[in-house]
């Protein structure tokens, strides 16, 4: 069982391997992730918001909703912490053995 | 508000008397380098978030060194002192006051008529739109520092028994 | 050789995401599971990071001794998503240990076997 689980994985690394032929590649100016929507960024940002660090400009100006998405989502995450761990008073005082199936 | 937690150890391991990570070590250098250290990385941190147009940097880089700091003061001073310093509450209120004015942020050009989180049409923060733009920027940079900050260390809060 | 040595990042990068896949499906800790959850996401933030850089280019921010040509700055793109993604990992991170710890406070044990096992007998 553990052989063919471990064998599972080395082909689906294999696998990966194989497929990042396709890819461009390392470090090549002209792959399509770096000729569609970042040019307009790097020629933009300082002339439209003064703003020579360009991973700030599209962090909190052109992508402004993806980070106020993730925002939200780290005040969820820690609200969520907190609620999983809290250990309410009714819970305190009932039985030992059944607290935490609440 | 009063929350209470438990780390969910069994006794032996906590520790000592204290439930969680509440114990402190008593060495006078862990409390000298403590007390130096904490306000620079605080000062550092700031420089990062209020940098970050000139330089690498940003809300969420200086906020993750804010909670840094704030949990270097829990694991060298332990509960009773670093609670005086920094009260187990802050972390939400600072997370939720955080996300709060990030959303007002984006809603306020909407009431003048502009897009989401266009800060274009905020008429106070400056004549042309770039500026404006600036502007916004920077404001949502503290924002996201501030909820970062405060989420972190409220994780870190609830995971190591604190708040009790 | 050219081929393989313009895509030595993407081997160890797969090689990374298979060892955080093993860590998730074959320990039986729940604790060592996300760990290899966190070396997984390790592997997702350096396939993304690898893919903005380009060669002979600098830090995408603006120097004006070499003006505004694309050719001269990396991509800042993956740069802002992986930057959002490690905090948001964190907070997740957190999450999972939250939970960790009450699975450790009901059933008394974080092996996988026996939490499935007390589950069945109805505890």
């Amino acid at each position: 069982m553990r052989i063919i689980s471990i064998s599972l994985l080395l082909l689906l690394g294999g696998v990966l391997a194989y497929a990042s032929g396709d890819l461009p590649s390392r470090g090549d100016p002209q792959a399509p992730a770096s000729v569609h929507v970042s040019p307009h960024y790097i020629e933009n940002s300082l002339v439209e918001m003064e703003t020579p660090n360009m991973v700030t400009a599209v962090l909190a100006d052109y992508r402004a909703f993806d980070t106020f998405g993730e925002a939200v989502v780290v005040f969820t995450a820690a609200l969520s912490c907190l609620l999983i761990l809290i250990r309410r008073r009714r819970e305190e005082e009932g039985d030992e053995g059944r607290e935490g199936r609440a | 508000m009063s929350l209470r937690f438990d780390s969910g150890l069994p006794e032996g391991l906590a520790g000592s008397a204290h439930r969680g990570m509440s114990r402190t070590y008593h060495s006078l250098f862990v409390d000298v380098v403590t007390k130096a250290m904490v306000p620079m990385i605080q000062v550092f941190a700031f420089y990062v978030i209020f940098h970050g147009h000139y330089s690498p940097g940003g809300g969420f880089q200086g906020g993750v060194m804010l909670a840094a700091s704030i949990m270097l003061l829990r694991l060298a001073m332990g509960q009773e002192e670093s609670f005086r310093r920094f009260p187990p509450d802050w972390g939400m209120l600072l997370a939720a006051g955080g996300t709060l004015l990030f959303a007002v942020l984006g809603v306020l050009p909407m009431v003048f008529g502009g897009n989401f989180l266009d800060y274009e049409y905020i008429p106070f923060l400056g004549a042309e739109a770039a500026t404006r733009r600036y502007w916004g920027i920077l404001l949502a940079e503290v924002f996201i520092g501030f909820l970062v900050w405060g989420a972190l260390v409220a994780i870190y809060d609830a995971l190591s028994g604190g708040g009790e | 050789m050219e081929f393989f040595i313009g895509r030595y990042s993407y081997y160890l990068i797969a090689a990374l995401l298979v060892v955080g896949l093993y860590g998730i499906t074959w320990k039986r800790n729940m604790l060592k599971k996300v760990i290899g959850m966190t070396v997984f996401q390790t592997a997702i933030y350096l396939f993304f990071i690898q893919g903005a850089t380009k060669i002979g280019a600098t830090i995408p921010i603006y120097d004006p001794e070499l003006g505004l040509d694309p050719v001269d700055y990396l991509n800042p793109l993956p740069h802002v998503m992986i930057l959002t993604a490690i905090v948001v990992g964190v907070a997740v991170t957190g999450i999972a240990l939250a939970l960790l710890l009450r699975i450790q406070r009901a059933y008394g044990s974080l092996d996988e076997g026996t939490v499935i096992r007390k589950m069945r007998e109805g505890r």
